[in-house]
């Protein structure tokens, strides 16, 4: 299979195939949680829950200071990891044309040396993140195969759009057949790793918040 | 096949020495050469006799014809184009019918082992390659006689380099290109539909100067002609660097001629030379004109999700991928909740009550 047959699969049934996965994954992940349900609180609120709720959501964006005191380069390499992503991800012009495409409606685009800068900081913050996982024995001891299979797809599509935008390696079609590989592969694995906390972070706050609020107690 | 060296033929047509020699530097700047391999150029074009060439037109539309002949008419490219002993073209040869197989038979024997086999258009295989024929001959047996005896095969044209249009989905005469085919001979392919007017003169003047066939990539293109992506050499390209695109044909940025990418450009995957040699005597090119590139000299170009979906879209729809697999997802995510339900309702039902004595060691 040369290059142009790779990337006609990987545009075709290949990007088909994952995003149904990913779609119908996290559907499947997030509605197994929800519908387990509450059991009915019957003791009188104390706060009031929806406050308590809004206010961890936004809250948990900021860290504690305890934590942060105690390793501020491993919370900030998270910052750096986290935006550096965004920023990659949502703000270079062929990726917008992608969301434009069922969202209807686009967004301007960074330049794509800033992307590329970004993306090579983003690459540099998740090797860091490794590095710093290994470096403590607690994080060490409590990461599971779970957290290294994250890890690994969540590098390699910035690695080979990297690569891809910089004429690395193979010529640009076949690095941007791996690239949009390398995506599918994220977006197959995602539902069924600790990469569901790209949605299912807001419904822990909510219900952790909410929980917390109605007691009148600090989440 | 007269005995007249290419330099003799031109003094005859009346081009001068300086226009000849820049002719050779344009050649060796095209073919990548260093300013040094000028006067070798020359040299070896001066004394080139005329190489017999027979080209074979399979299922093709003229279209690499047309490129090679119109553009070329009046310049030095068409001379050496003229120089070279175009023994076989049925759309170019004066002859027709039995006296122009005859001719193909006359150069076959008379050149064997030497001459050099053009083709454009793919060969069908379908229905015994009954799809196609010439003088009553299957393009596929024609093909096969004519590359036996042929030093070195330049397929010219998407079609005969990798099937092209006629092997587009659903391939109803089942068209391969050359290379499926033919497999023991030296085979170039000049790509594209059609092929830039220069790169096709550009191989045969490197098979003048050298003897031998030009240095190829992966996919047997001349790398100097197909090292670099279209996207790497287009004067638009700082626009894409500025995430600045043109939307529509005709909107403000196109207007500006801002990058075509969200407008199915397909530049970046494009290896080719259209952004420098250019077309019709270096006048512009595709972009130039306002059309983004249609990626014709790769492979299978036409099945490529279509010329004006950008390059990083899905071929489908993503909308309604979304949309099917979000209603999969719900009920798989239903029947799932269920399950765990009933499964925790009859862990409910089947407790068995513990008491501290089952809890004791003796048990």
């Amino acid at each position: 299979m040369d290059a142009n047959e790779l990337l006609a699969w990987a545009r075709g049934p290949g990007f088909d195939i994952a995003l149904t996965i990913f779609v119908a994954g996290m559907l499947l992940r997030l509605l197994e949680v929800l519908a387990l349900g509450n059991k009915p609180d019957l003791s009188p609120p104390r706060g009031s829950g929806p406050k308590g709720a809004v206010q961890t959501l936004l809250s948990r964006n900021l860290p504690r200071k305890a934590v942060f005191d105690r390793e501020p380069l491993r919370i900030i390499n998270g910052y750096v990891l986290h935006i550096g992503f965004f920023i990659v991800l949502f703000l270079y012009g062929p990726h917008i044309v992608l969301f434009e495409s069922f969202l209807g409606f686009g967004w301007p685009a960074l330049p794509s040396g800033m992307i590329d800068a970004v993306g090579a900081i983003t690459i540099l913050s998740l090797i860091a993140a490794l590095v710093f996982r290994l470096n403590n024995k607690v994080i060490r001891f409590i990461s599971t195969k779970d957290d290294y299979v994250a890890w690994t797809v969540t590098l390699l599509p910035l690695l080979t759009g990297y690569m891809a935008y910089n004429h690395l390696v193979a010529s640009y079609t076949m690095m941007l057949a791996l690239h949009l590989l390398s995506v599918e592969l994220l977006l197959v694995v995602a539902p069924f790793t600790k990469l569901t906390h790209m949605f299912s972070f807001a419904m822990a706050r909510w219900y952790q918040g909410y929980q917390a609020g109605r007691r009148g107690v600090e989440s | 096949m007269d005995d007249l060296t290419l330099g003799e033929r031109l003094r005859q047509r009346g081009v001068s020495r300086r226009g000849f020699m820049k002719f050779c530097a344009a050649t060796a700047s095209m073919m990548a050469l260093p300013p040094i391999m000028i006067p070798k150029v020359a040299a070896a074009l001066e004394q080139a006799r005329r190489p017999s060439v027979i080209w074979l037109s399979f299922q093709e539309c003229t279209g690499c014809t047309e490129s090679l002949t119109r553009s070329h008419a009046p310049t030095i490219e068409g001379l050496i184009f003229d120089h070279i002993s175009l023994d076989y073209h049925h759309t170019l040869q004066a002859a027709a019918g039995d006296a122009a197989e005859h001719a193909r038979d006359e150069a076959m024997k008379k050149n064997w082992g030497e001459y050099l086999l053009v083709v454009d258009g793919s060969i069908p295989l379908g229905e015994n390659g009954n799809f196609s024929a010439i003088a009553g001959v299957s393009n596929l047996e024609m093909l096969k006689e004519v590359a036996e005896g042929a030093a070195a095969i330049v397929s010219v044209g998407t079609c005969a380099a990798f099937g092209g249009l006629p092997m587009a989905d659903p391939n109803p005469t089942g068209a391969v290109s050359v290379s499926d085919i033919i497999k023991d001979k030296p085979i170039v392919n000049v790509p594209g539909c059609p092929p830039i007017p220069t790169v096709i003169t550009g191989v045969l003047a490197h098979f003048l100067t050298f003897g031998r066939l030009p240095e190829l990539d992966h996919l047997n293109r001349p790398k100097v002609f197909f090292g670099q992506n279209i996207h790497d050499r287009c004067y638009r390209r700082p626009f894409y660097e500025r995430g600045q695109f043109a939307e529509t044909f005709d909107d403000e940025g196109a207007r500006k001629g801002w990058c075509l990418f969200k407008l199915g450009c397909k530049g970046p995957t494009t290896y080719n030379a259209c952004a420098t040699a250019k077309w019709n005597e270096g006048t512009s090119f595709p972009i130039e004109a306002g059309h983004g590139c249609i990626g014709c000299s790769e492979p299978n170009f036409w099945d490529a999700g279509g010329f004006y979906r950008a390059l990083s879209l899905p071929h489908a729809n993503v909308g309604e991928t979304i949309l099917t697999a979000g209603a999969a997802g719900i009920a798989i995510g239903a029947a799932a909740a269920v399950l765990n339900r009933k499964r925790k309702s009859d862990a409910v039902d089947n407790r068995e009550t513990i008491t501290i004595k089952d809890l004791s060691k003796e048990s």
